[in-house]
């Protein structure tokens, strides 16, 4: 017999026993119906996974660039020809924009926080060597000071030198897929001393430059890459053409300066006075920098827009669900309270088994989003080889799973916990 | 004489359809002590099921007042009525009601998870499993309600009852669902466990189960019509008696073929 104290209040209360039983129930409740529970959790399952993976690629992205930017330091500047805003293309013409050498060498000659400065200009012409031919390569034109602003040593053969600029060799930097693509390496020397055919001239290899894994903007199916003195790319050039030029500071700590010292010289040598706006952009790698990240951010954002209506969608289908089993299980909630079930008690169960649901379709959408993440590091050439869910990733996403089983599972735990036990045993 | 376990004053249940209201139970007194194995007997609609279900605290009364051991239930509140239910009173259905992909073990275990004393997960389960014991299903703990007779479902449900050792073992028409044989299993099941000192009440139309019990408690509209000894109650007795009879002359005709 049951001996209670006469004067003592009842105390209920849920143990452990509860808790590992309703969770129990609900898993052999979701496996008994596991169609309708794989629909039903199917809304939850596709936004977990297409977020999951978004972030794992923008994850890769940002690790990869940042790496990327940060190992050349922060002492990179570039140089961009940039209209002002709000001024009328009339009154500033491109004419007035457009970088030209003089102002290339004005910077170098007058910059003293500057280690060195290179043009940049890029013309697509067709390439032949030897024994193969290759149509619309992209050659650079440059400056012997490139090496040390991008950072690219040679590998074998020898840089350009001030020489190669000033007297117009016809000298060509390969990189090792274009010793591959054109079958530079014939004679066993790793290309050096083979020549190419560009636009009609004929270009002796000097130096053979390492491969970037993938180029930063711009995704060239070919990686080949050739390089030819800036005043030899200037011939075979026609027309319009676009340049900008790249400088490294002394230091990264003078970056700013060198900044500062670049801007002055173009507008003294674009004739600008205090009034003009600048008809041209320094920016610093910081900028770049930023620029990812905001971007990044921005598609986070919509990234979470869309999984806060694959959950929102989700939702209403396990509100759904779980108004169907409340009803197909009337007679079970009357039994229950018969034996004792307080109202919260059963509340909390239909609950348990509404988070119960979502959290296995959070689940089940991390690992397909993971797996995403991973099938993501194997296209060549997309920069997302570090693609992975960060930890913070599952633990938003299984928080809002769970949250979305509360939220949309409230209202149908609310109707079972409000059952009259009698009339719950009546019903048929 | 020691104090009614059950003690029921000017009980009256009052519902409302629409403008009509219907009395169902009427300024009911009632007594019942510990130990006593009672069949509350009546036409259809004469109250038992009402007043089985206010003694059951799943219903409370219009008025009156419904003294449970010391405690009046008849004002608690209904966590505390769950709590009742769940320590002092154990329901046996007239279908069973147990939960179809559960064990037999895990449905008689079900009362306990609502019980935060009831002891760790082995000490559940084998109270739970010596309930079974106690119905004679020891052999069946793991077999699912569709892999059992009609019987012994209904003694998964009983086991169910017993197992917090409840003050009141309540049925409504337990046998109801049942054949004549599977029937007389489940009264000696119960007459068994009277034996053993467990309080019973039976809510049941028939006489032949009446007749197991030992006071039968008759209403009519929902008024007490009368209570006395089984054997003193002129229906149940009579239908006794013609049982005897109709024994006797069965196997005075057994002997006669024999
Ligand atoms: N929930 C209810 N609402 C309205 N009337 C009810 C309700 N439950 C029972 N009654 C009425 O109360 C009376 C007694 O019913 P009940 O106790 O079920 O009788 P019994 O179990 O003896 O057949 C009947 O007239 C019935 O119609
Ligand atoms: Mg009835």
């Amino acid at each position: 017999m049951s001996a209670r104290g006469t004067g003592s209040a009842p105390r209920g209360g849920l143990s452990g026993f509860f808790f590992l039983k309703t969770i129990g129930m609900a898993l052999s409740q979701i496996w008994a119906n596991k169609t309708r529970s794989f629909l039903t959790a199917l809304g939850i399952i596709v936004g977990v996974a297409s977020v999951t993976a978004v972030i794992a690629a923008l994850t890769g992205l940002k690790t990869k660039v940042l790496t990327e930017f940060e190992s050349v330091g922060a002492a990179r500047l570039y140089v961009f020809p940039n209209r002002p805003d709000n001024v009328p293309r009339s009154k500033i013409p491109w004419e007035k924009c457009r970088l030209r050498i003089e102002e290339a060498r004005a910077i170098a000659d007058q910059c003293p926080s500057l280690k060195g400065i290179s043009p940049l200009v890029d013309i697509t012409l067709s390439v032949e060597s030897d024994t193969q031919l290759i149509e619309g390569m992209s050659i650079t034109g440059i400056w012997p000071a490139w090496h040390d602003a991008i950072g690219r040593k040679v590998l074998r053969g020898r840089p350009f030198t001030q020489i190669d600029v000033e007297t117009a060799r016809q000298v060509a930097l390969v990189n090792e897929a274009a010793v591959e693509e054109l079958s530079l390496d014939e004679a066993g020397s790793g290309g050096i001393g083979s020549h190419v055919l560009l636009g009609g001239r004929r270009f002796l290899v000097v130096g053979v430059v390492e491969t970037l894994q993938a180029r930063m903007f711009g995704m060239n199916s070919s990686q080949a890459e050739i390089f030819v003195p800036f005043s030899v790319a200037e011939k075979l050039l026609e027309g319009w053409y676009f340049m900008q030029f790249v400088a490294i500071a002394r230091s990264p700590e003078v970056a700013e300066e060198a900044k500062a010292e670049i801007e002055y010289v173009l507008r003294r040598q674009r004739g600008l006075t205090k009034e003009d706006p600048d008809t041209f952009r320094v920016a610093a790698i910081d900028q770049f920098i930023n620029q990812f990240k905001s971007l990044a951010s921005g598609v986070t954002a919509i990234a979470g827009g869309i999984v806060g209506i694959s959950l929102l969608v989700g939702g209403i289908g396990i509100m759904n669900i779980m108004l169907v089993s409340v009803s197909e299980r009337t007679r079970e909630i009357g039994l229950r309270k018969a034996v004792g079930a307080t109202s919260s008690a059963i509340l909390l169960q239909f609950l348990l088994e509404a988070v119960t649901l979502t959290l296995l379709g959070g689940l089940v959408g991390l690992v397909i989003g993971k797996l995403m993440a991973l099938s993501l590091t194997f296209i060549p050439g997309a920069n997302l080889e570090q693609a992975d869910v960060p930890p913070w990733a599952i633990a938003v996403a299984l928080v809002f799973s769970a949250g979305v089983g509360v939220l949309f599972g409230m209202w149908p735990a609310y109707k079972a916990s409000r059952l009259d036990p009698i009339e719950a045993l009546r019903h048929e | 004489m020691e104090e009614p376990i059950i003690q029921l004053r000017g009980i009256t249940k009052v519902y409302r359809v629409g403008v009509e209201t219907i009395h169902a139970l009427r300024e009911l007194d009632l007594d019942i002590h510990r130990n006593e194995f009672v069949a509350i007997m009546g036409s259809s609609g004469s109250g038992k099921s009402t007043l089985m279900n206010m003694l059951g605290c799943l219903d409370r009364p219009t008025s009156g007042e419904y003294r449970l051991g010391s405690r009046l239930v008849s004002s608690m509140k209904p966590d505390e009525l769950a709590l009742i239910r769940n320590v002092d009173i154990g329901f046996v259905f007239q279908s069973f009601e147990l939960l179809p992909r559960q064990t037999a073990l895990e449905n008689v275990e079900l009362p306990l998870m609502y019980s935060a004393t009831a002891g760790g997960f082995r000490a559940r389960r084998a109270r739970a499993a010596a309930a079974l014991e106690r119905v004679g299903l020891g052999n069946r703990m793991d077999h699912r309600p569709n892999q059992l007779s009609g019987g012994q479902k209904q003694r998964v449900a009983i086991a169910r009852a017993i197992l917090s050792n409840p003050k009141i073992l309540m049925a409504d028409e337990p046998t109801g669902n049942l054949d004549t044989a599977t029937t007389g299993e489940i009264l000696a099941l119960f007459t068994q466990l009277h034996r053993e000192g467990q309080t019973i009440i039976i809510v049941t139309h028939e006489n032949d189960v009446a007749a197991h019990c030992r006071r039968v408690v008759r209403l009519r509209d929902g008024r007490i019509l009368s209570d006395l000894p089984a054997e003193e109650d002129p229906e149940v007795a009579s239908h006794v008696a013609g049982a005897r009879e109709a024994q006797a002359a069965r196997l005075a005709a057994a002997g006669a073929a024999a």
